[in-house]
This record gives C-alpha cells, structure tokens and sequence, in this order.
C-alpha cells in the first residue's frame, strides 16, 4: 500500500508539472495546448536517448527543455497568422506527429517496442529498497522549483503581460506590446517546463512506449487546470491532486462493490469520473483558486518603504 | 479654410484608401493634426472614422496612401511600434483588460519590454522592483488625477461605462504619449462624467498633447475641437474650425443623408 502511495504520489507530481505547463499556455496566456501531450513525449524521449547515450540525468533533462522549448517556440510561431482557435488544432495536430513519428521512425524511438533501459538518477548511490522514496522527492523537488519559477513569473510584469495578451490581443498591441513575441516566449517557457515532466516519467518507468502518450494525458491536465482555477498555480496544484485522486480513487471501488465484474467496474468508473468533474463544473466552476493580481498597495507600499530607505 | 494658426503637423494621412470586399469604407482621406491640437472627426454613419481609426492605429493596413507621424512614414509599421512611438489609441466599445485590476491596467501600459521579458522579470528581481516602484508612483498620480484610485484594485471589467473612458484615456496616458486618439470617448457616458473628461482634455492640452477625437457630441466637438474633419461615404468632405463646419450646408446634408 505504501509502495503504491508513492508511486501514485510520483504521477501526481509528474502530472502537476504537466498541468502548470498548462496553465501558463492556456490559463494565463490563453494559448489552447490540446497537443501537450506531445510535448510530454517529445521531452521524455529526448530525456531518454541522451540518458541512453551516456549524459548524465541533469544534462539530458536540460536538453530535453531545449529541445521541447524550441519546438514549442516554433509552434507557437506556426500559428501566427491563424486565428487563436486555429492553435487549437496546429497543437492536435504537433500532438499526432510526435505520437505517429515514435511508434514508426524504429532506428530512434524503438517503435512500439518502445526504449528500454532507461539509466535511473542516482541509482547506484541510493539502496534499491528506498529508491522509490528519493525518486518521489526529487520529482518533488521538481515540482518545487517549476512552481516557484512559474509562480514568480506570473506574479513579475511578464505574467501581466501574459494575461493582458489573453484579454485582448488588440489592446495590448495598442499598448506596445509585441504580442507575438509574448505568445512565443509563453509557450516555449510552457513547453520546456513540459519536457521536465516528460523527463521525469521517463526515469520513473525506465522505459518508454509510445502507449504512455495518448491524449488522455492532455485531458488529465486540462482537468487540473479547470479545477484548479484558470491562472492560479497554487489552485492548479490541488487540481492536479484531484483529478488524481478521482482518477486513482476509483480503482478501489472493486473491494467494495462485489456484485459488479471488472469490466463493468472499468466502466462505471469512467462514468463516475466525468460525474465529478461535472458536478464540480457546475458548483465551483471558478475552480479552486484565482489569478494572482498585485494589489496597488503591494506595489506603491514598496514605494514608500523605498522613500524611506534613500532619504535615511 | 487653412487654419492659419496651424503649427506642425504631428500626424500626417495622405490620401488613404481602404475596401472591404466590395465596399470602399476610405477612399483617398487626407487629414492631419496639428502639434498641441485637439482635432476633430466627424460623419455620419458609415463614414469611415472607425475605419480610419484603425489604419492610423496599425489594426490592417490600407490599400494605398500614406501615414506619417512625427516625421516618420508609419504607414507599414506594427500597431505596437506605433504605440510605443507616441501614438496611443482608444476604442469606441471599452477595451479594458477585464481580469486585470485598473491599476494593473496602469502598469501594464506603463511598464517598459525591457522589464516585461521572461528572463528579466525571472532574474533582475531588484531591477524589475525598481521599475515597478516608478511606474506605480505614475499610475496613482494619474488615476487620483481623474479620480479612479479608490477603484484601483477592483478588476476592470467592473467599471461602469464612464468610468471605463476615463480609464482607457489614463492607460493611454501612461505610454506618455504624443498624440492620444479618442474613439468617441463621450459614447455611453453619464453627462458629468462627459464634463469631467472635457476638462481632462482640455488640461491635458494645455500641457501640450495633441488630440484626434472621432465624436458625436457636438457639444464635446464644439467645447474641444480646433479643427474639425467632416467624413461622408469614406472620403473628406470639408474640414475648418467648429463654427465653420456647421454652417456649411453639405455637412447637414450629410448629416441628413441627402449627400449628392
């Protein structure tokens, strides 16, 4: 049972990692990413052949945020001349490529073989009884840090820029504000963040397949970001447990409910997870939290803390 | 019908010209506004003042003619350049930034790309703080200028109508800008909050701004204006100061809708 809370405690932080990526996109930025998925795997499978090729884990997760900050970029800049809903189906579509290109392109990924071996992060200095432990906190630790890095960014004048290129692309021109070059660097930011969880996921089964990376895992993070509240990393944090815990939860159902057999049992359970998030929808559709605003205080409270401090 | 006080021009259109399929919203519409003016357009529906709004504004660009502001052909530069070289617009319908507070507003068109980007903001804490500190101190005096700093927290979305104006007029005035372009500003605004964005205008030319304002309010035209364009069918049908204007029978036809 402990085993098993610590790996599903490992998917959750992978998870979450997924769904702040989400959030700066598409919570802050309004940049609909139905195709992160890809970038999960794009990242994973980057992780995996530079770990594979003998980099160590640090260096290989970084080229994996390269990698996937780029390609992100790119996207990102594909769909400028497309309206916003457009992006929506370049990302499916970017989704698809990746997905199609490592279960055909054998001599890189392995194909649906997948690629097997993947060297695990301190291994070998860590007693294999605890590793699942030290493995959970250093996706911890990762989760850690993407918080504290998207959380000061969305609370920096980079994030209200963000946020004033989702509210209206056109004001914000009006502005002085490259739009473009806000929703390009939003999205690379996104999409190297994404690589970290693709990395992680990586390490922790040691093995990757194609299989890992349908689109439910871009609806996982799609759910998260709803529950967790549009724009509020630390809301997206408890969504991500949430759609966890629905998702995970139920499994236990079959200890409980004896007169159903497995196969209707795998049923229910999808209809109890969609039950959920509707009733959540309509009775908190705000989510947990709220977008981080800087209240006029914060910053003009600094500005007579600053008065002081020269004319002392 | 040289307005023989005209000093300089700040903003220059030659002969714009934009369809939209088959229709001719613009065609062929000079006009210029003067350094330390408030200029007025005007035209009956249809005319084509939105329309030029937005080619002066950098929202499409037209399909011929000319666009020169500040001495610099601007004609084919991206409407973010334009702001940033000194040439702010508002819009007709409220444009606010509905999930950002007012204030936010203030400091988002205050605020430099420089400081905005990823890295920085990441990175230069103590840079970004600085400047923040600076810009805030510039939105509070602006916003306690036109009265909208007890709102300053509350999101923008929340904002009456009038409220609204003034704060797209003071966001505007954040990018400390050249000229400021005002979409009819009047439009759905209470009377005395109309009177009180006269009098900001009027101050704010004083201090040396310069003004396009497409209007309906005559009233606000007449107070304000010291040149007046009249626009019918997408083209110039006369310009001259205010008195002028209204007495020139091809504007009341104009008006009328009985134009030859």
């Amino acid at each position: 049972m402990i085993a098993y809370l610590v790996t599903i405690l490992t998917l959750v932080s992978i998870a979450a990692i997924v769904a702040l990526a989400l959030n700066l996109q598409w919570g802050l930025c309004g940049m609909v990413n139905f195709g992160i998925v890809g970038f999960v795997a794009l990242g994973a499978y980057t992780t995996a052949l530079l770990a594979l090729a003998g980099t160590g884990p640090i260096l290989a997760l970084a080229g994996a945020v390269a990698v996937c900050a780029l390609a992100g970029g790119l996207v990102a800049l594909l769909s400028v001349r497309l309206s916003e809903e457009y992006l929506a189906i370049v990302t499916l579509g970017f989704g698809e490529i990746v997905r199609v290109v490592s279960l055909n392109e054998a001599w890189l990924t392995g194909g649906a073989l997948g690629l097997p071996g993947i060297p695990r992060p301190l291994i070998e200095s860590v007693p294999s009884e605890s590793y699942d432990w030290v493995f959970l906190g250093l996706c911890l630790l990762a989760l850690a840090a993407v918080f504290l890095l998207l959380e000061s960014l969305t609370r920096s004048p980079f994030g209200r820029l963000v946020r004033a290129v989702r509210d209206d692309d056109v004001v914000a021109a009006t502005l002085g504000k490259n739009v473009l070059r806000t929703r390009v660097v939003a999205f690379a930011v996104g999409s190297g963040v994404t690589a970290v969880a693709g990395g992680l996921q990586a390490f922790h089964f040691s093995y990757i397949d194609p299989s890992q990376f349908t689109p439910i895992v871009s609806a996982y993070a799609f759910m998260a970001v709803i529950a967790g509240g549009r724009g509020s990393n630390r809301g997206i944090l408890l969504g991500a447990c949430t759609v966890m815990v629905l998702l995970e939860g139920s499994r236990f159902l079959k200890d409980f409910v004896e007169v159903l057999d497995a196969e209707q049992l795998a049923s229910i359970r999808l209809i109890l997870i969609g039950l959920g998030l509707i009733l959540f929808l309509i009775y908190r559709p705000q989510g947990f939290g709220r977008e981080p605003r800087r209240s006029a205080g914060s910053l003009l409270g600094e500005a007579a803390a600053d008065g002081r401090e020269r004319t002392s | 019908m040289q307005n023989p006080h005209e000093e300089r021009a700040l903003l220059e259109v030659r002969g714009l010209s934009k369809r939209f399929g088959g229709v001719a919203a613009l065609s062929d519409c000079s006009l210029s506004i003067a350094a330390g003016s408030v200029t007025a357009i005007i035209g009956p529906n249809g005319a084509g003042k939105s329309t030029l709004m937005n080619l002066i504004g950098g929202l499409f660009p037209p399909d011929s003619g000319s666009i020169v502001f500040d001495g610099r052909d601007i004609t084919h530069e991206a409407a973010h350049r334009r702001a940033r070289g000194g040439m702010v617009r508002t819009f007709q319908i409220s444009r606010e930034l509905g999930q950002l507070t007012v204030f936010e507003n203030l400091m988002l068109a205050g605020q430099d790309a420089r400081v905005e980007n990823a890295l920085v903001s990441t990175f230069l804490r103590g840079r970004v703080a600085r400047s923040e500190r600076r810009v805030a101190e510039r939105a509070r005096r602006l916003l306690e200028r036109v009265g909208l700093f007890r709102l300053a927290d509350e999101p923008a979305s929340a904002l009456s109508g009038g409220q609204k104006k003034l704060l797209e007029l003071t966001r505007a005035l954040m990018l400390k800008p050249k000229l400021v372009l005002l979409d009819e500003p009047a439009a759905g605004v209470s009377p005395p909050m109309v009177r009180e964005l006269c009098d900001t205008i009027a101050a704010l030319r004083a201090e040396g701004l310069s003004f396009g304002i497409v209007e309906h309010d005559m009233d606000l035209v007449a107070e304000l204006a010291d040149r007046v364009y009249v626009l019918a069918e997408g083209t110039r049908l006369t310009a001259g100061s205010y008195a002028e204007v209204t007495r020139d029978r091809r504007v009341v036809e104009a008006y009328l809708g009985g134009v030859a």
